[in-house]
Parts: structure tokens; sequence; C-alpha cells
């Protein structure tokens, strides 16, 4: 048989049916089969987890409350030199007095006002007086009625603010998120004392550097002594391990809260010892000692268990082979074990620091003003300041931060090699 | 490290001591928050510090009147009973989707396999406060905030991951041929989930179920955002305890969580056990 008739065999199933595209139909079948699985839940992911992560994305840039609000003005202003350092032309006030009637009567013109007072205070007064006045308003000379009402309407810095912020989307969130402000002269950071989210940021990720580090100081020698003794009492001393890990957080965080305080179980100990006296109690709490003491604790867990499942492949035929050919115990420690459980101290250390950056509770509660971190901003702006926009914002920043070190982490360990308990 | 040799020197035989009094100050600092709060749960003054009286083991020193207070206190009991119908409802739903989705993501024809896994994980990865603010927005657009099923919803999409991995795990040492001899046998592909790959998998999907448990029995961050007052949880009302009035019943709540998460490492511990002897990987 030649090649050539040989390529022209096709192989087939006992149907007739070519074997390539059998094959390849059991395959569809199969992929189907397996997609069907998933797809129930990542539907069920996508509702519940996706669209909110998504709709956070969306509300840090979206900004059509102005174009809404006030259609009208925001056309009639396109015709306006902002930097003419004039008032804009009676057309764009006859606009206005339009948009703020409409405004005015379904009741949204304080929205508007309280929206554009994040980038120039004083704006949602302007709003709310101009909105109760412009009922009354005459037909004709309307600059004249807006500046009767309001003298602030004749400043141009409150006209360049709506224009600034009459398209559907802004970066202003992320501006103010990076404490940076747009100027006339383009987009500048806020003076150096008043950069108070730059200035959360660099706490934040100081603070959890040393979280992370203090775990991997703490977390070595647990790691090294659990993997070097016989598995019996190695699984007893992992208890000690595993139960804080499976205690609830709050018990945790109101453990340190007991233990921390002025008149609490260590202070007093240190008292009665003598170590300290009765009128200088060391302040433990509500600051940053506190934040760092409590998380150092409820993530040393999250350290330990990666170095430990490293360190239990490791052979320690590698220590007697460099200790038999002349190396110290500490040598063969640092240029032998050492370098093989670098893969743990990464894999904790990546996981430790992407669960600190985000902490909220253990901050809030133990963190008092100077131990808090950026998520305790986030929290503030949802529910006390109500500048979701600013909060969102913050909250993409801080999750760009993250996904890079996910990354890192998935490149490093791989996502599927989580080890739990 | 694991037996000191008996020609050790002396620099080796003071390392071999103190690295084992270090690690022992360690496992102290692990383990003693969790424990100092138990006794202090019995305080009978409404202290955080061990009175002389307790000091002193005197019996007057202690009461069980901050567990009394627990029991009696509506606010607290509202509390444990939303803890109690939002947490296994939201283990239900986690165990039963995850538990299916890793069958599927572990057949090795899996289109996309690791994008898809990325995002099925991502809720364990991304802040607890980004998820929660994401879910505020998202969930008050189509009414879902302040209900009961919105915060279960956000529970199990939280507590999902965990039950991918523990399952995902037991897969790998699942033996498929076992699948393909129920079917040569004839039985169908419901039967042969239920009475073969089941009662296998079984360690890995309660231990996952129990991790989403805990994840929602213990959340507070998203449950704050999400929850109205009538959805107020356990953990809730122990971070508002916490954060206004400081009451040590606090202390016996948290007692009491204590022993249910010794409950759970137990039953956990179990499993694995039992898993590695199924798997011969044990030698006991």
């Amino acid at each position: 048989m030649t090649d050539q008739t040989h390529a022209q065999t096709v192989l087939t199933t006992q149907d007739g049916v070519p074997l390539k595209v059998s094959i390849a139909r059991a395959l569809r079948a199969q992929k189907i089969r397996s997609a069907l699985l998933v797809a129930p839940l990542f539907l069920f992911i996508l509702i519940s987890f996706v669209l909110p992560i998504a709709d956070m994305l969306y509300r840090s840039v979206e900004n059509d409350i102005v174009p809404n609000t006030l259609p009208r003005t925001v056309v009639a202003l396109q015709e306006w030199d902002e930097n003419s350092g004039e008032m804009p032309s009676e057309d764009v006030f006859a606009a206005l007095a339009e948009d703020m009637k409409i405004a005015a009567a379904a009741k949204t013109h304080t929205r508007v006002g309280s929206r554009l007072n994040y980038e120039k205070p004083g704006i949602a007064s302007l709003f709310r007086k101009t909105g109760r006045r412009v009922k009354r308003f005459e037909d004709g000379d309307y600059t004249a009625q807006f500046l009767k009402a309001d003298k602030n309407w004749g400043d141009p810095e409150v006209w360049q603010t709506i224009k600034q912020f009459s398209s559907p989307a802004t970066a202003g969130y992320f501006l103010a998120a990076a404490d940076a402000q747009r100027t006339p002269d383009g987009v500048q950071f806020k003076p150096e004392d008043e950069r108070i989210y730059l200035f959360l940021f660099g706490r934040t990720l100081i603070l959890s550097i040393t979280i992370t580090v203090t775990c991997i100081l703490l977390g070595y020698p647990i790691a090294f002594l659990l993997s070097s003794l016989p598995l019996r009492s190695s699984n007893l001393l992992m208890i000690l391990v595993l139960l804080p890990f499976w205690t609830s957080l709050l018990v945790r965080t109101s453990a340190w809260k007991v233990l921390l305080q002025q008149q609490g179980v260590i202070n007093d100990t240190l008292v009665w010892l003598g170590i300290v006296g009765d009128d200088s109690r060391l302040a433990l709490i509500n600051n940053q000692t506190g934040t760092i003491i409590a998380m150092t604790h409820i993530l040393l867990p999250f350290m330990i268990l990666p170095l430990f499942s490293v360190m239990k492949t490791i052979s320690p035929t590698y220590m007697r082979a460099a200790k038999s050919m002349g190396a110290s115990d500490w040598y063969a420690f640092w240029r032998v074990y050492f370098p093989q459980t670098i893969p743990g101290i990464g894999a904790g250390s990546i996981l430790v620091f992407i669960l600190s950056i985000g902490y909220y509770i253990t901050p809030e509660l133990v963190g008092g003003t100077s131990g808090i971190f950026i998520s305790n901003r986030i929290a503030y702006h949802i529910s006390f300041s109500l500048n979701w926009g600013l909060a969102a914002a913050l909250g993409v920043m801080l999750l760009a931060i993250v996904m890079v070190l996910y990354w890192l982490y998935d490149r490093i360990v791989g996502i599927d090699n989580v080890k739990l308990g | 490290m694991s037996a000191l040799p008996p020609y050790a020197s002396v620099g080796q035989r003071t390392w071999y001591y103190s690295f084992r009094i270090i690690c022992g100050l360690i496992f102290f600092f692990l383990i003693f928050p969790v424990l100092v709060i138990i006794p202090l749960s019995f305080n009978a003054q409404n202290f955080f510090t061990f009175t002389p009286e307790m000091l002193s083991f005197d019996p007057a020193g202690y009461s069980l009147k901050h567990y009394e207070d627990f029991f009696t206190n509506s606010d607290w009991q509202t509390a444990m009973w939303n803890s109690v119908r939002i947490a296994p409802m939201a283990t239900i739903l986690a165990t039963g989707f995850g538990t299916v989705a890793a069958i599927g993501l572990s057949q090795s024809h899996m289109p996309a396999r690791s994008v898809i896994m990325a995002i099925l994980i991502s809720p364990m990865i991304v802040p607890l406060i980004i998820s929660a603010a994401g879910m505020y927005f998202f969930y008050s657009r189509i009414g879902l905030q302040g209900t009961y099923w919105g915060v279960v919803m956000a529970h199990a999409a939280l507590g999902t991951p965990f039950v991918i991995i523990t399952v995902t795990a037991t897969l790998v040492g699942f033996d498929q041929s076992l699948v393909r001899a129920a079917a040569n046998l004839g039985a169908n592909p419901v039967t042969t989930f239920f009475r073969v790959q089941m009662p296998l998998i079984l360690p890995g999907v309660i231990s996952g179920a129990l991790f989403a448990f805990i994840t929602s029995f213990d959340e507070v961050v998203v449950v704050l955002f999400l929850g109205s007052a009538s959805q107020k949880t356990l953990p809730w009302q122990m971070f508002t305890g916490l954060r206004e009035q400081i009451s040590p019943t606090i202390l016996a709540v948290a007692t009491l969580l204590v022993a249910i998460s010794i409950v759970l490492l137990t039953v956990l511990e179990l499993l694995r056990r039992r898993s590695e002897r199924l798997r011969g990987l044990s030698p006991g």
C-alpha cells in the first residue's frame, strides 16, 4: 500500500460516520454537559456578585444627574466660554429658569445641588434657595432675577462647575479619590495637608505590610515546628492554630478589645507585676498598635497553613546531606532549607496581604482614628456622607490593587491550589 | 528538630530549648485570646477583667447572669433567630450550586475552565467592603436591599468559593471509571450521581458546606449594608454592641460561638481523617 492510498482511507465507526466527526460529536456533548453543570452557579454568581461589582464600576463614573435634570442649560452652556471669566449670556439663564421650574416641581433640584456640592461647596444651598424662588420668576430678564435670588449666580466658578459636570460620565470621583481636583490650569493635586485619601491608602498599605511581616515572623517558626514534629503531636498542636481560625472574627476582635483596654487583662497584669505604674497604663487600643496586634492574630493562620503545606513536602534528607558535608546548622538552614520554603512565604504573604488590605471590622473596632483603613472611609461615604460615587471610586481603586495581587497569586500558587484547613 | 541527638553541643541544646519556648509563646498568643473570654463570661460583675473574687476562685465571683441576659434579652434573641434563619438557607444554596458546578469544572473537557474558575472564586478574594458596597448599590436597584432573600443571596455568593474549592479537591481523587462502570451496568446519570459519586465526594461536600455555613454565620460587613433592622444577625448585634454600649453579654455570646466552632472543627477533623483513610493516605 502506498502512502497515497493510505491517506484516502478514512477510519469510520460501525455506522459509517468518519471517526473524527464521531469523536468531535461526543466531545461536544461532553463539553455541553459540563457547561450545563456550571451554568446555574455561573448565572447565580453573575447576578448576586458580578453585576453588583459592575454596578459599582458604573457608579464611579456615572454623572447623568446634571444632564438629566438641567438638559436645556447644558445645551445652552456649550456656547459659553468658561475661561472668559464672565457670566453666561441671558439665553443660559432663560434655559436654567425653565429647567429649574421643572426640577423644583419634581423636587429634583436639591439632588443636583448636593451632587455639585461635592465639587464646589456652597452649591447645594444655592440650588435649594433658588428652587424656592424660581416658581415666582416672571418672563424676561432672567439674569437679574437669578442674581436677585442669589448673587452667587454671578460667580463664573459656579457655571464652570456646572459645565464641567454636564457630560454623562465623569472622572471627578476618581480625581477626588486621588486627592486631585480640576482647576483652570488642568488637573492638580490638592495641597499636601488636604490629601486624605492618598494618605489613607498609604497607611493601609504600610499597616498591611507590617501585619504581613509580623505574620511571617510569627508563622515561620510555628510552621517549621509543626512540619518537623511527628504526625501525632503535630496534629495535636495544629488544633491550636485551627481553633482561632474557626472562631468567629467578632469573637476574636471582642477578645482583643477586652485584653487591650486600659483597664483590661494585659494592663492589669503588667501593673500587678510592677512593670508599668498604675497611672501610666499602656495605650494598646484605639490606635495602630491595636489594629496591628488584633489583625496579626486574626490573619496568622492564613500564613501558617500555606507555609506548613510547603514545608511538609521538603525532605529532611537535604538538611542531613548539607550537615554531613560540613555545613553548620545555621548555614544548612539558610542555604538549603530556607530557599525551598520561599514559595510558601510568597503564597502566605499574598494571602495575608490581600485579606488585610480590605479589612473593615477589626480596624473599625480597635483602630480608633489612627488605625483605620481605606475600607472604613468607603463605609463612611456609603452610610454617612452618602457620596456613593466617591465610595465607588475608592472601592474601584482598592479593587484594582487586590486584582493585581490576585493575578500574582494565581501565577505563583494557582487558584486551584488554595488549601483550606 | 524532631529530637535532640545525644551528641548535641551546648549551643545546639540552648537553641533547641529556646526555639521551643518561642514557639510556645506564639501558640500562647494564638490561643490565649480565644480562651480568656470563657472565664470572663462567667463574671458576676459587669467588668471586662478578672475581679479579685474570680482570682481567688470564690464562687460568689462567678455567675451565669450574662448567659441569662442573652437568653432573655429580646435584641439578642431576635439576632440569634435571624442568624439561624439566614445561615442554613445560604448554606443550602451555596452547597447545591457549588457541588454541581464543581463536578462540571472537574471534567477535563470543560471549556474556558480557568477563566470561569477565577470568576467563581472571586467572591472569596474581593475585599468584603467592596462586595458589600457593590451589592448595596445593585440590590437597592432591584429591590432586594433590606430583604431576607437579598441577604441570603449575598451570603450564598460569598460561600460558594469554599464549596467549589473543597469539592474539586475531593474530585481530584475520584476515579472517573466508577461513573462509567455504573453507566455500563445500566444506571442513569441521576442514579449514578446519587448512588456512586455523591457518597464518595460527601466529605468534601460536607466540609464545603461547613465553610459556607461559617462564612454566612460569621459575616457582618455585607449584612450591615444589605440588611434592614429585621435582618439583624448575631454578628451584627455583637458589632453594634462592641461599638456602642459594650456589655459583658457579648462575652457570653462569644463563648457560645467558640463552643460552636469547636464542634465544627471536630466534625471537619473527623471528615478529613475519614477521607484520608479512604484514599489510603493516612498511616493510622
